[in-house]
């Protein structure tokens, strides 16, 4: 009697998979690695950034994209004087909400600076970018004051 | 549809770290006090069970399941779980006995913190591409909610510190609680700031501990021949994740919950707010639109003591022993979920 054929097949232990982040968000990821930021116009015509799939009062699809620029101004922040382990910088810093120029909604970033004193509420600030980008929110290391 | 009543609440301690004790060792003596409180054995003696817990603060996915040692489930017991506090996990309780499908349910949260860094275990449960990637924490996200109450001028530091200096008299009263002491806002404005404008006070602590409750329909709370607390209403809303499409510096979803839920259908002597940081409970206090007539977190609140998943059911809880105790007739229990006060359960409880 011939021996039966032994059916076999590697198997990884691991995510062995890719994540599609869509049209949207994907596009604004995308944009992030050339460098660039977009925004979204929302059923009411406010400019989102980073860009929503859908606006959150109507529940519309989003699709019309809007580029705004890599400047904008500090609408609130906390000041980290003992930055923990995971943040993104060792230094103090603020995490801050940023409103970009031609955007009407606010997103959340870091900001460097020397000191609590020298961050306000309206301050100016632009984007900083990685070395490398990658498409990843990180992309953008952090907001500097102008 | 049948009315359906609170029956028993206990707590653990609230501790800033349970050492070697376990999430089930911390669940047990709560659930022995219970029964024993409502006169029942064990969890056979009701027709349903939800808890509410985190599978992020136990490191571990389905770590919930775990927690079902803590009842016995043997014989086979109908059972469920919300991966939120545990005060939607008596929501969906309600739910299952206005279905008609029990007459009493056993529900409790649990939360160890301590072996984790909360704040940072919390920032990923943020948006995975926009926030988590960044590891901003929630309490920065609350300072900012804090500044921008500052700087519009809807409160100052002195308001913010008067509400920690009362967390912590009315404490002195709860003997479960964290943090409890003779503190007057002074004493807390003399404190620096740690992320500014939010000083430690400011903050609820990271607490370990566990909660429960036992519901049931009038008829049968009034079988079992115990005190009892009515449920006349329970809503909840939740705003947008992303936080610079909100009013930060109100909380709509909490007002939507409270008036769907028939708060402003009577007076309210008591009312528990889950308010992590201190200028919370003043969106809180202004949404809800509650006045002195009303008493707000007599058990000193979490910012006495924050036991993750089940705080929120404490609250229900606490509102429910002032109402058996006659202390108050009417009360109403807020509990909250995400960032900055994202998304808001209110329940209204009445005297029998």
């Amino acid at each position: 009697m011939s021996q039966p054929e032994i059916l076999n097949q590697a198997f990884e232990l691991a995510y062995t998979y890719t994540r599609s982040t869509g049209p949207v968000i994907g596009r604004f990821l995308t944009e992030l690695k050339k460098r660039n930021i977009v925004g979204i116009k929302a059923s009411d015509g406010r400019v989102i950034v980073p860009p929503m799939e859908y606006d959150p009062d109507t529940a519309q699809e989003l699709s019309e994209f809007v580029e705004v620029g890599q400047e904008g101004e500090i609408v609130s922040f906390a000041w980290v004087k003992e930055p923990r382990e995971a943040h993104p910088s060792d230094k103090p810093f603020a995490w801050a909400l940023i409103r970009l120029d031609g955007a009407d909604v606010p997103m959340v970033h870091c900001v460097a600076a020397g000191s609590e004193e020298q961050v306000s509420t309206g301050a100016r600030v632009k984007a900083v970018w990685a070395e490398e980008t990658i498409g990843f929110i990180t992309d953008i290391r952090c907001f500097e004051l102008v | 549809m049948k009315d359906i009543a609170i029956v028993g609440y206990q707590q653990s301690d609230l501790v800033s770290d349970a050492g070697a004790c376990n999430e089930v060792e911390m669940i047990i003596p709560v659930l022995g006090k219970l029964y024993e409180q409502v006169g029942i054995t064990n969890a056979q003696d009701v027709d349903f069970v939800c808890s509410g817990s985190c599978d992020y603060l136990q490191g571990a996915a389905f770590a919930f399941v775990m927690g079902v040692d803590a009842l016995g489930a043997v014989p086979p017991i109908k059972e469920s779980h919300v991966e939120m506090d545990a005060a939607w996990a008596l929501y969906e309780s309600i739910l299952k006995i206005r279905m008609g499908q029990a007459e009493s349910a056993l529900i409790y949260g649990f939360g160890k913190s301590s072996p984790g860094e909360l704040p940072i275990v919390l920032s990923q449960q943020l948006d995975p591409y926009y926030l988590a990637p960044l590891w901003v924490d929630t309490v920065s996200l609350a300072a900012m909610q804090a500044r921008m109450m500052l700087d519009q001028g809807l409160i100052t530091e002195q308001d913010m510190a008067e509400v920690v200096a009362r967390s912590r008299q009315n404490a002195r009263r709860n003997p479960h609680a964290q943090l409890a002491g003779d503190v007057s806002a002074d004493d807390v404005l003399a404190q620096e700031t740690f992320v500014s404008p939010l000083r430690k006070a400011d903050m609820c602590p990271v607490s370990d501990g566990a909660s429960a409750v036992v519901i049931a329909t009038v008829e049968k709370a009034r079988e079992w021949g115990i005190p009892y607390a009515v449920i006349s209403g329970i809503d909840h809303c939740i705003e947008t994740h992303n936080l610079g499409m909100r009013d930060l510096t109100d909380s709509s979803s909490t007002r939507t919950a409270a008036k769907n839920a028939g708060m402003h259908n009577g007076a309210v002597d008591v009312a528990e707010l889950y308010a992590p940081f201190s200028h919370q409970e003043i969106i809180l206090t202004r949404a809800l639109g509650l006045d002195s007539n009303t008493s707000i977190n007599p058990s000193g609140g979490v910012l006495a003591g924050n036991p993750m998943m089940a705080a929120g059911l404490s609250r229900i809880g606490e509102v429910f022993n002032r109402i058996v105790s006659g202390e108050a007739s009417r009360g109403i229990a807020h509990a909250t979920s995400g960032p900055c006060l994202q998304h808001n359960l209110v329940t209204v409880l009445e005297k029998a």
